[in-house]
């Protein structure tokens, strides 16, 4: 009553219609998350390293009193970081009530894919698992892979 | 209309659960005590008001139950019924069903259920008043005490109530060989003076006893204010046949009735549990309890989600208090430190208000389990005594909703494992009824929940043997195990001793679940068990959760805060003080040793080549075990406030959560329980 639901996400993905993704970089290749996972976009932070863990949690930081735990898909995916120190980000996700963050090596742009572009993935990719991908989009020339957020945060 | 109603469907659900835990433990009262008239009162009113709200939300199958099972209650109101294990056991039965109702009310499946064969059962039990019941009754006119035959006494005498302090004096007067007489005094209605006529009763029943007690009060009849008819408890050693023909040729006056009256038939409110189980100090403790609970108190009912809110505001004011007095600290201004102090002041205050408004008695939890006890001794035939002690300590609420289950456990395997079953003890010469104990209490800033047994202990050498078969340790181990380590094979994942897997326990699901759900509110467990006497689990938990003061500390470039609760106290060594032994490095401490452990290698962090001199060591506490962590640097005291790592941490052995420091940078907190 008191508190305003944040809207309902959908997790699944709905093929006809259009989405709105932020791509960004890891490495060389191009990903793309749906924009309604993205809560901001922040720039790297102090980041807390968690003993004991896999490798691939980097750590967590401070957001506003909130911690966020911090997954470097760079190690999950072993993906060669790239590009410059100044341009990586972390992207904080709200995926139901999980606050996530990823580092990313840069943010490229916020753009809309349309639903014919976006190809189901059938073949294995070599770096994203395939279980972590919801499809392949195509957009002018370039080829961008869509995160499936809920999967890989399972 | 369900559109209207949606909205009190919580206020319904949160109300119905209320009653419902009310129905059980006043239920549980009037097993024990059938002639209890104020649990009885209350049972029946909360069935009513139960009823009442069910059928205004449109629950019909259960205001339909309830109108049953009020039918029931309203006869053993009236006495025409007595509180039989059979209509004991029906009520409880139809709560149970009242209970699986609200749940699924709540989980959003409706109101619908059949309960024609509860109802059939609550019915024949009315129907079968006639016949059955007075066999019953006929039965029962052989035992004197026997509550339907009190319940004539004590109307007789009108309903004479007694408080504690009359009560003891008739006690006193019986023991030493008085009797107690009830007299129904009656004045001819056209006297004139009436009270002239029952002072002089008085002065005539003076002259051969004491009257402890006159109703209406000898206050009222002195002023007139009676009706002209009075009884008087008179204690008196001789008849009173000489003493009523007196009275009788008092003009005006005469004696309607005289009745001797034994202690046991006046069953005063205040002192009805003192009375009739005397033996049984605890539950005089509960139904004075319960009579303090029902003293009206202003509260508000808050939503728990707000009460979370004001304590995350409170945890980031102290958050930030701490950054501006690292500030004020660092500039060295006067001025913001004396105002800084003030706030400091203030900010303690308020914390610990917001602290107290989320403690609970654990009197919430508690409740649950008399009835558990109840249906679990039944099960498994044994006759249990079960004593709650220190059900008022107050919890902070995070803590309360996680200890129901490891609680519950422990109750389980004290009935199920603790104690023996009757024929067993009786050869051992303890008495039939086991006792089991749950008690609550404070200790500077931790809670103490213990729950005792008197059965047969812990069998140690079962305990080897079994871990020996479920490899767990090898038979040469097990030869040398000391008793602390055979104890602690209890908590190992899947250990069970029980001989014979019940219902009850031995479903895999050990201590060990116990004690990490412990472990994970930073609470301690303690088994202590002398063979053939009795099993001791003693909890130790942390009043509160969310603000605590710690010692922070530096390993390498990496900060984290350790809780004061669990140091002892830091010291320094020099390296060549630490020697080996048994692979493992130690120091002698003022004459012990202390086992040393690396806290760089323990959070895995790189060993760095060059070794300092003299090194920092944290006396830590785990369990009964003292430890040295040996830290780069020791930064100092202070009040944080624990976050959750949130769901993708959970359970990271060594790390119990994370506080934002005062620089804005996140620490983690050691659980110096896990750690090692």
């Amino acid at each position: 009553m008191e508190n305003i639901e944040s809207t309902p996400i959908e997790s699944s993905y709905d093929a006809s219609r259009d989405i709105q993704v932020v791509a960004f970089k890891l490495g060389k290749e191009e990903y793309a998350v749906d924009i309604l996972h993205v809560q901001e976009i922040n720039r790297l932070l102090n980041i807390t390293r968690v003993p004991r863990t896999e490798r691939y949690i980097e750590g967590v930081v401070n957001l506003r009193g909130n911690i966020v735990p911090i997954i470097n898909l760079h190690i999950k995916y072993s993906i060669q970081s790239a590009g410059d120190e100044e341009d990586k980000r972390i992207i904080v996700f709200q995926i139901d009530d999980l606050k996530v963050g990823i580092i990313v090596d840069e943010v490229s742009e916020v753009i809309n894919i349309k639903s014919k572009d976006i190809e189901e993935t059938g073949r294995v990719y070599e770096s994203a698992s395939s279980e972590h991908i919801k499809g392949v989009a195509k957009v002018d020339n370039r080829l961008m892979i869509l995160l499936d957020l809920n999967k890989i945060f399972d | 209309m369900k559109m209207d109603m949606s909205q009190y469907l919580d206020v319904f659900l949160e109300e119905s659960k209320e009653h419902l835990e009310n129905l059980n433990q006043k239920l549980l009262e009037l097993e024990k005590n059938p002639d209890d008239g104020s649990s009885l009162n209350e049972i029946f009113r909360s069935a009513h008001t139960l009823k009442g709200m069910s059928s205004t939300m449109g629950f019909e199958d259960l205001a339909d139950l309830t109108h049953h099972m009020e039918d029931i209650l309203s006869d053993l109101k009236e006495g025409l019924l007595t509180a039989s294990p059979y209509v004991v056991d029906a009520l409880f039965k139809s709560f149970d069903r009242i209970q699986s109702i609200v749940e699924n009310i709540e989980n959003g499946h409706g109101g619908e259920s059949d309960n024609r064969d509860l109802i059939e059962v609550l019915d024949s039990i009315k129907s079968g008043l006639g016949a059955q019941e007075a066999a019953a009754v006929a039965e029962q006119q052989l035992v004197l005490d026997s509550p339907l035959l009190q319940e004539a006494v004590s109307s007789s005498i009108n309903g004479i109530e007694i408080n504690e302090y009359e009560y003891s004096i008739l006690q006193v007067a019986e023991n030493s060989g008085m009797k107690i007489y009830a007299l129904k005094i009656e004045i001819d209605r056209d006297c004139l003076m009436k009270s002239v006529r029952a002072y002089m009763v008085f002065r005539t029943l003076e002259e051969e006893g004491e009257v402890v007690k006159s109703v209406p009060s000898a206050q009222d009849i002195d002023d007139g204010k009676f009706d002209g008819t009075f009884t008087v408890l008179l204690v008196a050693k001789n008849g009173l046949d000489d003493t009523i023909k007196r009275l009788n040729n008092i003009s005006e006056v005469s004696v309607a009735s005289c009745d001797v009256i034994a202690l046991t038939q006046l069953a005063p409110r205040e002192t009805s549990a003192a009375k009739t189980e005397p033996e049984n100090p605890v539950l005089d403790q509960d139904a004075k309890d319960g009579k303090r609970g029902a003293k009206i108190k202003q509260t508000v009912r808050v939503d728990i989600e707000r009460l979370d809110n004001l304590m995350n505001l409170v945890g980031e004011l102290v958050m930030h208090k701490g950054r501006l007095e690292q500030i004020a600290a660092n500039r060295k201004i006067v001025e913001l430190n004396e105002a800084m102090e003030q706030i400091d002041r203030i900010s303690t205050d308020l914390q610990s208000v917001v602290m107290k408004v989320r403690m609970v008695p654990v009197e919430q939890v508690f409740n649950r389990f008399p009835r558990m006890v109840r249906d679990l001794s039944k099960e498994l035939n044994k006759e249990i005594d079960f004593i709650i002690e220190g059900k008022e300590t107050e919890l902070d609420r995070t803590v309360i909703d996680e200890i129901g289950d490891p609680l519950i456990h422990l109750l389980r395997n004290a009935i199920d494992h603790g104690i023996e079953p009757t024929p067993e003890r009786l050869v051992k010469g303890k008495p039939a009824k086991g006792t089991v104990l749950l008690r609550a209490r404070h200790e500077g800033n931790n809670v103490y929940i213990e729950v005792e047994d008197d059965g047969g202990g812990i069998n140690t050498e079962r305990v080897l043997q079994k871990a020996v078969e479920k490899g767990l340790i090898d038979a040469k181990q097990a030869e040398t195990l000391g008793w602390d380590d055979t104890i602690s094979l209890l908590f190992y994942p899947g250990f069970s001793t029980a001989s014979t897997v019940t219902d009850v326990s031995g479903r895999g699901v050990g201590l060990d679940v116990v004690k990490s759900k412990i472990e994970a509110l930073s609470g301690e467990i303690f088994v202590e068990a002398r063979p053939g006497l009795g099993t001791r689990f003693r909890i130790k938990l942390p009043l509160t959760l969310a603000i605590i003061q710690a010692l922070m500390i530096a390993v390498q470039n990496e900060v984290y805060a350790i809780p004061l609760s669990s140091v002892d106290e830091t010291t320094m060594i020099s390296s060549h003080e630490i020697k080996m032994m048994q692979k493992q490095e130690v120091i002698q401490l003022r004459g012990t040793v202390l086992p040393l452990y690396r806290l760089t290698g323990l959070l895995g962090l790189p060993d760095l080549e060059q070794e300092n001199e003299s090194m920092y060591v944290v006396v830590v506490r785990k369990g009964d075990r003292q430890i040295g962590l040996v830290v780069d640097t020791l930064i100092g005291q202070q009040e944080i406030v624990i976050k959750s790592l949130g769901r993708l941490f959970l359970g990271i052995p060594g790390i119990a959560g994370a506080i934002v420091a005062g620089d804005g940078n996140v620490r983690l907190i050691l659980d110096i329980s896990t750690l090692f």
